[in-house]
């Protein structure tokens, strides 16, 4: 018995043996098709059919929205879905497609939509037969959200919404998208609502998602347009003009600092993934020759290797420490440097694995000399999404130093 | 062995640690601080042996100085977890007295078996300490002294000593025939001289120790041994120090951030200052989370405990280092000033960084753990 787990109530130490057994009955093969790094990386049809199967077969074993009410098609149960996300990870599991759905659309509908519009989204999203994607980010509203002009006019009890999202994973494949947008040009953020789209039935009657091409080569995300589209007003969220609040229901799940735990699996190993972390790094190291040495015996890369192994060790013990309260000097000050973290970890050790591979860092995804596949040079070019995503490093820095040590608001 | 998932760390280490906390701040202010170990400035003085010994007198019978020391040898047997607690504390605070030495001493004691139980029950009984266990060159190689051991008498000096002036007792580390012994030996016994350094740091003392044909017990013949043992416990409680000190410098340069005034904003408006005040807080969450982590690995998962005690002090004097710095950068012209208190506290830290080892000796030692030693 692990050491968590001894310390569970009797309603999670169940849970968690139903969980475990589960798993060990019914977790998915490896499958024939490559995996992409992350589920914001979706390119394939296959791909998806792959990952929504599993993530279907887990919601419906009830290890996914194990904490929400029974009647919106959770699990009823409290604080069991870290118990789930425990035993899907180290089972190692493929990982669920429907992230934004589950990270940031679920948190958001069941706090702000109306009783009847939550029993009938969160089913289907928990069981990932409807992907979800974000319509925040805009051409001229990056790091500076809250200046978005996707705009909608009220029209009897319909609104007609035009206006540009850019950035927007998974939307060539969502069924609904969360979307904050305009209804008064006159206030900045008092002048935001918050919407859920059905834009799968309205593509072309609308709408229109175009791939933009990530700096790696990759599709994965989207931009969408919105002309003259036509929205009943059942799918507002909240009062009218209250966006920005809803949207920080969203900002604060995503950002791992909400009160609802995000159902998360992963962990499977296969040929065709990879994972930026320094254990790998490591094995790379060893596996490079350097000056007839291997790159692993060079002190400088050692040193360089360690400081990462100690910001990727102090991540994960500030994620434990943080469910720890006497030692902790502000709610959220653990919680809110999260992402910041591991979006700015993954990078430098992306950087590093360059720097240890050397000329041979030149090679990437199509060539057969190519180190790992060619993966590291892929996974650094990528580690920039994290770093400017859901709130670039310097916004969260901004967060941190207003909201945690009361620094000045710096506009 | 595997770790609890709270670091072990439970009600009496909680109430130990706001217990400590509340006792310096009704007792020990800054401002006291300040008064008691900077009235003089001269660069070129002698260090002083400054302490508050009635304060300590009262944290010596709270028990804090029989925390480590196990239940047989008359102490409270504490887990290291809490112990680390108060250390943060002490810390934060900056408070000089030789609690770090004698704790430092419980561990090796303890790690001496019986012969060491009566040097154990001494400190209970409230005795002082500290270790000599460093040479000339400052190596942190433990195999390495600058003290012989012939016929039961020790010759040579040691270096580097902390708190000395402050200590009873000496845990010392002597060359012998067989290989490394150690010693448990009055300040005051015949032959001890006390060579005090002149040092930056304001809070503690440090001196040489020369020893001549000085009469001594051992308390370890495989001195290596013993002092491997206890190596994570005292690296990660100077890691826990270094924390809290931490986190007073930057919790003073936030206020200064937020109540001086330059171009019409305070100086927290400005990102050049928000986001290394956020970057130090960084790097104290790390260091602090190591700590408990390693602290909790020499309790209970003994085979990781110096992995991990090195990730915490590596961390440690990184985290000393640069709150330092941006503390007297971001305070300006008068952090540049003997009067801001801010100059203590950097001294500390800038001691506390590279004593038992500079971050880059812990990352060597760590890459030898986890990639194994270079070719």
């Amino acid at each position: 018995m692990s050491e968590s787990a001894r310390q569970d109530s009797p309603e999670q130490a169940e849970f968690r043996q139903y969980c475990r057994q589960w798993l060990a009955d019914n977790k998915p093969k490896e499958p024939t098709v490559r995996l992409p790094l992350s589920p914001l990386e979706i390119m394939t049809e296959e791909q998806l059919t792959y990952l929504q199967a599993w993530q279907k077969s887990a919601y419906d074993a009830g290890l996914v929205g194990c904490d929400y009410p029974v009647a919106v098609g959770g699990g009823g149960r409290t604080d069991c879905q870290r118990i789930a996300n425990d035993e899907m990870i180290s089972a190692r599991t493929p990982f669920m497609p429907n992230v934004i759905g589950l990270g940031m659309a679920a948190p958001t509908v069941f706090h702000h939509a109306q009783e009847a519009l939550k029993e009938r989204l969160l089913p289907r999203l928990f069981s990932g037969e409807d992907i979800w994607c974000q319509g925040f980010s805009e051409p001229g509203a990056g790091s500076d959200l809250a200046s978005v002009q996707t705009f909608a006019e009220r029209k009897g009890d319909k609104w007609i919404i035009n206006g540009h999202k850019v950035w927007t994973s998974l939307a060539h494949f969502a069924e609904w998208m969360i979307l904050l947008l305009r209804t008064d040009r006159s206030h900045k953020y008092d002048g935001l609502s918050y919407f859920v789209v059905p834009i799968k039935s309205v593509l072309g009657k609308g709408v229109t998602v175009r791939p933009l091409i990530k700096i790696t080569g990759e599709t994965g995300f989207n931009e969408v347009i919105f002309e003259d589209l036509e929205v009943d007003d059942g799918y507002r969220l909240d009062e009218l003009g209250k966006g920005w609040q809803v949207a920080m229901t969203t900002l604060l799940h995503e950002r791992g600092a909400g009160e609802l735990q995000t159902p998360r699996s992963g962990g499977m190993k296969s040929k065709a993934t990879h994972s930026t972390n320094t254990a790998n790094l490591i094995e790379l190291a060893r596996a490079t020759l350097r000056n007839g040495k291997s790159a692993a015996d060079d002190p400088l890369i050692r040193d360089r290797i360690m400081q990462l192994v100690i910001r990727e060790a102090g991540l994960g013990q500030n994620q434990r420490r943080s469910r720890v309260s006497a030692l902790q000097d502000h709610p959220a000050r653990l919680l809110l440097q999260n992402k910041l973290l591991a979006s700015e970890i993954a990078q430098a050790i992306g950087a590093t694995a360059m720097e240890v591979e050397g000329a041979s860092a030149s090679l990437y995804l199509g060539d057969n000399n190519a180190p790992a596949g060619g993966q590291w040079p892929m996974a650094y070019m990528n580690s920039y999404g994290m770093t400017i995503a859901a709130g670039t490093s310097e916004v969260q820095r901004n967060i941190l130093g207003e909201r945690v040590l009361g620094l000045a608001k710096s506009k | 062995m595997t770790q609890p998932d709270n670091f072990g760390f439970g009600e009496e280490a909680g109430l130990l640690k706001d217990s400590a906390r509340k006792f310096f701040a009704d007792n020990f202010t800054t401002d006291r601080l300040h008064r008691m170990v900077a009235s003089d400035h001269n660069p070129e003085r002698m260090s002083d042996c400054v302490w508050d010994r009635d304060l300590w007198q009262q944290m010596v019978e709270l028990g804090w100085t029989a925390l480590a020391i196990p239940e047989s040898s008359g102490g409270l047997g504490m887990p290291l977890v809490a112990v680390a607690g108060l250390v943060e504390e002490v810390g934060k605070a900056a408070f000089p007295c030789p609690l770090l030495g004698s704790l430092n001493a419980t561990y090796v004691l303890a790690a001496c078996g019986s012969a060491g139980e009566a040097a154990l029950t001494d400190i209970a009984e409230g005795m002082t300490a500290t270790l000599a266990v460093t040479n000339a060159e400052g190596s942190w190689d433990l195999a390495d002294t600058g003290v012989q051991s012939t016929k039961g008498q020790l010759n040579g000096m040691a270096h580097f000593v902390q708190d000395a002036r402050k200590a009873d007792r000496l845990l010392v580390s002597a060359r012998t025939e067989k290989g490394l012994s150690l010693y448990w030996v009055a300040t005051d016994a015949t032959g001890v001289t006390i060579l005090p350094d002149a040092i930056v740091d304001l809070t503690r003392d440090q001196a040489h120790v020369s020893f001549e044909n000085v009469q001594a017990q051992a308390v370890s013949e495989d001195g290596v041994a013993a002092l491997s043992q206890a190596m994570p416990a005292i690296w990660t409680l100077l890691a826990a120090d270094i924390t809290g000190a931490a986190e007073w410098q930057l919790q003073a340069t936030v206020e200064y951030a937020g109540t001086r005034q330059q171009f019409e904003h305070p100086l927290g408006f400005f990102q050049a200052v928000k986001h290394p005040l956020v970057d130090v807080m960084i790097l104290i969450d790390q260091c602090k989370s190591l700590v408990y982590n390693a602290a909790c690995a020499v309790d209970a998962q003994p085979a990781r405990a110096a992995e991990f005690a090195h990730m915490a002090k590596a961390s440690a004097s990184e985290c000393a280092a640069f709150a330092s710095s941006r503390s007297v950068q971001f305070h300006g012209g008068i952090g540049f000033t003997w009067e801001c208190f801010i100059h203590v506290y950097f001294k500390r830290q800038k001691h506390s960084q590279l004593l038992w080892g500079d971050a880059a000796w812990h990352r060597a030692q760590l890459a030898n753990i986890l990639i194994g030693t270079a070719a």
